[in-house]
């Protein structure tokens, strides 16, 4: 479980996050949602230890995660930010390797190799393991990285943005992807949404934020209607259920 | 490219570098230990070679991790001020500190290579707009203008000649007894290659190396120190050779991707075979006479990195 505590952080004079708690459910799906300017990368970023929080903590099954050790913190908790323009020349197994570098230091190990031959078929990426990223398509480089952290075993997957620059089959694709690792692996995923459908339809809780505080936190249906949405976003958005899913039809509302 | 044909031709070169010359030596000269001509040999064309072995293998090793950690293509001691400001801790200690002995010189040349390519570093996190072709403008401008401070200091004192002669790359002054501070590259890339695997995550950026628990700026800073030390020992034995580190790492980053376990040794080699190859072609062409292995390297490192730049930005880029 993870619990953030009061968490604020300023650029310069301007609060990007303003004494933000919440506590993040394991098992389950939790999508950051807001407008632009929300603060929900920075939130994300604090959690992961990419970013110092002015004030406040986070902590991780009742530790605090400032004071845990860096390789200790890679092992239980990953992070992935928008990586569609990272110009390094390496195959996919050679990335997804290095997803064992917090156990192994890049010594692989037969039980290493066992983790990279697993999460590379988890992500059906076998036909092209030893290709260059460069020459995938960004829905496969997107599930090379996935299938990365998968090797890197954490409990916890933090992601920024993964649906960026995709298609909606790829979307589509990433986001089935994360609900098996939730139900099948038993992971915790918590995830910065922009799509409010993506996070309507995949997450089991949604956080919702404003100008940099939280405005809603809760069970995704709570958070999917009409009212709820508008406080977040000031905007009219209308709610259709399809096949059980909430879909928002905001794209001619009037606010 | 395999690696034992890049080691074959390295053999290949290094045995033609050792029989080319002013003073014809063949290998069963050799045969007779106290005559002249195996003097020569131990004196001059061995340890020639050793230098040209070993700043070709340096220089293609400070490129690439200077490549790595700075995350662009084009990046190199040469467009990065980083032998600019090796040269400009030479002519301050030539000027300022004239009594001090080689010993302090060394020590003056690696501090400023190292500071310069701090300042490089910081300059490069401050900028937003990071094109491949924009950086190492940056870099080569950067370098120009303490390329300026030095030229106006060894101007106002008189000693812009014997600066220039020091720092033209060349291999003509290598005798035993002149190169054998090029040997401290080589922990230095031992060094490089140990720590391969935290440099190509390091190269994946601040946020990838931190998410797989690894601690970035050690891992910088250990890097800048690595190159600053190689590139102050090859400047100050061979003098500066432009786009070596630059096209050496390229090319097998082409063929081999920018996994440095990997393509430390192939970059070793590749670097070696082709700084030969150069110093050959330099010793060759004015035959007895020799030009010095810079221009060489300069006219052939120019059209491949030439070909590179129209054929390869889309690589560069992606």
């Amino acid at each position: 479980m993870i619990e953030i505590k009061g968490l604020s952080k300023s650029f310069g004079k301007k609060p990007v996050v303003e004494n933000v708690s919440l506590t993040i459910q394991p098992k389950a799906i939790t999508s950051f949602i807001g407008p632009n300017g929300a603060g929900k990368s920075t939130l994300l970023s604090m959690v992961s230890r990419l970013l110092d929080s002015d004030t406040g903590e986070v902590f991780l099954d009742q530790s605090d995660v400032k004071k845990m050790k860096s390789n200790e913190f890679a092992k239980r908790v990953a992070i992935l930010r928008q990586s569609n323009h990272l110009n390094v020349r390496l195959t996919v197994r050679e990335l997804v390797a290095f997803g064992r570098y917090p156990y192994s230091k890049g010594r692989l190990t037969p039980e290493d190799e066992e983790h990279i031959d697993r999460a590379i078929e988890y992500m059906t990426l076998g036909d092209m393991e030893q290709k260059f990223l460069d020459e995938l398509s960004g829905g496969q480089k997107q599930r090379a990285f996935i299938s990365m952290v998968i090797a890197q075993d954490t409990e916890y997957i933090l992601l920024d943005e993964p649906l960026n620059n995709l298609d909606m089959k790829h979307s589509v694709q990433i986001m089935k992807i994360l609900r098996k690792l939730v139900d099948e692996l038993g992971k915790t995923v918590v995830i910065v949404l922009h799509d409010i459908n993506f996070a309507s339809v995949y997450s089991d809780r949604i956080v919702a934020l404003k100008d940099g505080r939280l405005v809603k936190d809760g069970p995704t249906n709570d958070i999917i209607n009409s009212e709820a949405l508008r406080e977040v976003y000031d905007m009219h958005i209308p709610v259709q259920e399809q096949d059980g899913c909430r879909i928002c039809v905001y794209f001619n509302s009037h606010s | 490219m395999r690696l034992w044909m890049l080691v074959a031709a390295t053999i290949v070169l290094s045995f033609i570098s050792l029989f080319i010359g002013a003073i014809d030596i063949k290998p069963s000269d050799l045969l007779d230990w106290d005559s002249d001509k195996t003097q020569i040999f131990l004196m001059s064309r061995v340890p020639r070679l050793m230098a040209i072995i070993l700043a070709g293998a340096g220089m293609g090793i400070s490129g690439l991790i200077m490549q790595s950690l700075s995350r662009n293509k084009f990046v190199s001691p040469t467009t990065s001020g980083t032998l600019d400001a090796a040269k400009l801790g030479i002519v301050v200690s030539m000027v300022f500190f004239t009594s001090v002995g080689y010993m302090e010189k060394i020590l003056f040349s690696f501090t400023f290579a190292l500071i310069g390519m701090m300042i490089f570093m910081r300059l490069l996190e401050s900028i937003k707009f990071k094109d491949v072709i924009f950086v190492p403008l940056i870099g080569i401008m950067y370098g120009n203008i303490i390329g300026a401070i030095s030229t106006f200091i060894a101007y106002e004192a008189d000693v812009l000649q014997s600066v220039d002669t020091f720092f033209l790359g060349s291999f003509t002054l290598v005798v035993s007894g002149r190169y054998e501070l090029l040997y401290v590259a080589v922990p230095a890339i031992i060094l490089a290659y140990l720590y391969a695997n935290k440099f190509t995550v390091a190269g994946m950026g601040e946020d990838f190396a931190k998410n797989l628990g690894l601690s970035y700026r050690t891992v910088l800073n250990l890097g800048l120190v690595l190159v600053a030390i190689i590139s102050t020992t090859v400047v100050l034995t061979v003098g500066i050779i432009p786009f070596l580190g630059l096209i050496v790492p390229n090319i097998v980053s082409l063929y081999m991707g920018d996994n440095l376990r990997k393509t430390i040794p192939h970059t070793i080699f590749l670097g070696a075979a082709f700084l030969l190859m150069c110093d050959i072609l330099s010793r060759l062409i004015v035959y007895p006479f020799e030009i010095p292995v810079n221009t060489t390297v300069a006219v052939i490192g120019s059209a491949i990195f030439l070909v590179m730049l129209f054929r390869g930005k889309a690589y560069a880029k992606k």
